[in-house]
């Protein structure tokens, strides 16, 4: 291995160094956390308990896949694990109680009517803009951080992973009701949320 | 007219349910004919079905690209790694 530092890693006969790992792939296991947490402190964690995961397991490796598909999986089960703590969580969580309070006002409860405080309005921005994409992308992830910790689990799961919703309502405990009204309580909110801060 | 078409064509909560519902997975025959004559006659929906749409693809194409480890978290990762293999 070319950069082998002559720790015992040859004389281990392992087919990966650790010690590139930082170098080599950290930025790209943390963009692959970001897209799919959107919280920089929690993805960071996650980087680092891969790397730590990585070496209990290193005899293991065998050099099959690349590192870098090997050190994603890793890194793919500690999300999962994240996204099904953070869903346990958020069952308990005073907070979606709120929000569904919250919820319940986007529409008049008897004829299912926009209430008009929540009827969406043109964003009034063209599409193709670049600059205004990126800035309201910035303002959908402060939305994000809002949303209750299983809605977000959800929603990415089943956008940035494009699992079956089988597979979600498996993974979470969910049923496929409880799965659909969530998605639609998750854009109803990502929505009006992005109606009040865009302007 | 059945029941469930007179009860969609003026509910914009059903209406924005099925949007979501057909952008996520599927939805039935009769659904598509529902929310395709409420569409017809309410532009708010309309309206919400367009930035539905624009949030999922904000969400999806989301650039990992812009996201960059500090260098005192790289370094400090090291440190970890380096003394992790030095116990063993």
């Amino acid at each position: 291995m070319q950069n082998d530092t002559g720790l015992d890693i040859a004389a281990k006969n392992l087919h990966t160094n650790p010690l590139t790992w930082v170098e080599k792939y950290s930025d790209y296991l943390y963009g692959f956390a970001m897209v799919r947490l959107r919280d920089s402190d929690v993805a960071k964690d996650l980087v680092q308990d891969t790397f730590l995961a990585g070496l209990q397991q290193l005899e293991r490796f065998e050099g099959n896949s690349h590192e870098k598909t090997w050190l994603t999986a890793i890194l793919k089960n500690k999300i999962a694990d994240f996204y099904r703590k953070n869903a346990s969580k958020s069952l308990k969580d005073l907070k979606i109680t709120e929000t569904e309070s919250e919820q319940q006002d986007f529409f008049d409860a008897e004829t299912g009517h926009w209430n008009e405080k929540y009827r969406p309005q043109a964003f009034g921005l063209e599409v193709d803009n670049p600059l205004l994409m990126k800035e309201l992308g910035v303002i959908l992830n402060e939305c994000l951080t809002k949303l209750p910790g299983l809605w977000f689990s959800v929603f990415s799961m089943k956008h940035i992973d494009d699992l079956a919703s089988e597979l979600i309502c498996t993974e979470l405990k969910l049923t496929a009701s409880n799965f659909w009204v969530i998605m639609h309580r998750t854009k109803l909110n990502l929505r009006a949320c992005l109606q009040k801060n865009w302007n | 007219m059945g029941n469930a078409l007179k009860n969609i064509i003026y509910n914009c909560n059903q209406a924005t349910f099925l949007i979501e519902k057909k952008l996520a997975g599927k939805i039935t025959t009769a659904e598509t004919l529902q929310l395709r004559i409420h569409l017809a006659g309410c532009s708010v929906c309309k309206i919400y079905q367009q930035q539905s749409i624009l949030i999922n693809s904000l969400f999806v194409g989301f650039d990992s690209g812009d996201f960059k480890l500090d260098k005192s978290f790289k370094k400090s990762l090291t440190e970890r790694i380096e003394k992790e293999i030095n116990k063993n």
